[in-house]
């Protein structure tokens, strides 16, 4: 228990910690996915992962954003950069992200305009700022972020800027959960359900998980204790024989999620009939589409996109780290030619990726 | 990208004034940016209240302890430059000057 002392509520942890160990039945291998980036992240800055029982496996799930598109929609988004008249706006995140010719921030030193942001209405506003340009912003994100995208396309509606449009890569974390559930070679016991997420969608929508596939999932929240918590309850259902959503994180949650962002949603998107995840493959409805209504903004038909797919560079083992199949230190890659400083994937580059979180907070430390 | 930054309203801004878009003034740690709440409107925000906030958008209403542990939670995983880095980004018109 070498970090438990420098947590705040140190005896509430070693506490849930025992819980977790009583409940745990030692003859038992237990799999228990958490499906955020920040829950990985947490799990190995804080090494909770050596906290809990062996027998208590953690796989990290496909939510981190950046690391599920697929290289082929990161080099579509890069070559409509490649008219220089286009101003392409992306994330932070999304900048060190390798594409087949090269990261956008690669590209951006040889010439094409792309410029990070942090927020998808700051892009709106360069487009009203630059009326000869045509400002395209990179769209990526979860159902937390998807809103603002569609309250920033709303705008561009009612303000009408004409020479704003959106790439639009929005995901959504069911159809994903249910792929993995599906999945043959998946055998997994419960689900730590992602917390930010769910104050736009809710508890309600995951209730498949616990009806249909009789697995337990628990809402969490981003500290230890919360995920120490969260894998506690889901134990205690297993002991029990139950399975349900519960809500762990009630703090941050409405059980009802947020109702304007869903209006909004419904308003400007609709499903698309498939998508391409990285490692997943292409998942049915998984993904949103601009409406026809907002059809004008739309960068896809503005700006004509084939729908590429790239396959990753051979040794890369992305696709089986993002299932859960592999750990990423088992991926041939990690940490020789895929570090943070020259990633060969995404997973290396977003801090919710799970190589980056492991190589900074585990095999960093361990190295050293 | 997906763990929020808390942020206290200091200040609610007219509709008219972007044009047509609500936003208000927050605070993160003495720092002052614009942000829109509209996601928020049926929460009905008002100066002093805490929310999460995400990509310049308030997301959440949460309580003042809920937002002194997230952002204690930001500073534990060290991302806490990288928030303040974030909401300084923001160009949704800078502070106000008084
Ligand atoms: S180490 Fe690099 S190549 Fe291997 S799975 Fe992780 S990101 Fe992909």
């Amino acid at each position: 228990m070498q970090y438990v002392d420098e947590f705040r509520d140190s005896r509430l942890i070693k506490k849930t910690i025992e819980t977790i160990q009583q409940l745990a039945d030692p003859t038992v291998h237990y799999r228990i996915m958490e499906v955020c980036g920040g829950h990985t992240f947490s799990i190995y800055r804080f090494g909770l992962h050596a906290l809990i029982p062996s027998n208590v496996e953690l796989i990290h799930g496909p939510g981190c954003p950046v690391c599920v598109l697929p290289m082929g929609r990161i080099d579509e988004g890069l070559r409509i950069a490649e008219d220089p008249k286009v101003i392409l706006t992306a994330f932070g995140d999304m900048m060190r992200v390798p594409g087949q010719t090269g990261s956008p921030l690669v590209l951006k030193a040889k010439g094409r305009d792309i410029r990070m942001v942090y927020s998808p209405l700051d892009s709106l506003k360069l487009a009203k700022e630059h009326p000869k340009k045509e400002v395209v912003f990179f769209a990526i994100g979860f159902e937390t972020t998807a809103p603002a995208t569609a309250l920033t396309l709303l705008k561009a509606q009612e303000w009408g800027i004409k020479n704003f449009s959106v790439f639009c890569n929005h995901v959504l974390i069911l159809p994903a959960i249910r792929a993995i559930l599906d999945s043959p070679d998946m055998r997994l016991d419960g689900f730590i359900g992602p917390g930010h997420v769910s104050t736009v969608i809710g508890c309600r929508p995951y209730a498949f998980v616990a009806q249909n596939y009789k697995k337990p999932i628990v809402i969490s929240g981003f500290e230890p204790l919360d995920i120490l918590e969260s894998i506690l309850r889901i134990l205690r259902q297993l002991k029990e024989k139950k399975s349900e959503v519960e809500n762990q994180y009630g703090r941050v949650v409405p059980w009802e999620g947020n109702r304007t962002a869903l209006k909004l949603l419904e308003r400007v998107f609709e499903l698309r009939s498939y998508f391409e995840w990285r490692g997943l493959g292409f998942i049915a409805q998984s993904a949103l589409k601009i409406k026809k209504e907002f059809s004008y903004w739309d960068a896809e038909l503005r700006f004509g996109t084939q729908g590429i797919t790239l396959t990753d560079p051979k040794a890369a083992q992305c696709g089986e780290v993002l299932k859960g199949v592999l750990k990423p230190y088992q991926c041939k890659l990690f940490g020789r030619s895929c570090n943070p400083e020259h990633p060969v994937g995404a997973l290396m580059v977003s801090s919710e990726g799970a190589c980056a979180a492991y190589f900074h907070h585990v095999y960093q430390k361990t190295e050293l | 990208m997906c763990l929020a930054i808390p942020g206290k309203i200091v200040e609610m801004d007219p509709y008219d004034q972007m044009p047509f878009i609500q936003t208000a003034l927050v605070e993160v740690s003495s720092v002052r940016r614009r942000i829109n709440i509209e996601l928020i409107k049926d929460e009905e925000p008002k100066p002093g209240d805490w929310v999460l906030i995400h990509v310049g958008f308030a997301l959440a209403k949460i309580s003042e302890r809920e937002a002194q542990d997230q952002l204690r939670i930001l500073s534990m995983l060290g991302e806490d430059k990288q928030a303040m880095e974030e909401l300084q980004g923001y160009s949704m018109e800078e502070e106000k000057k008084t």
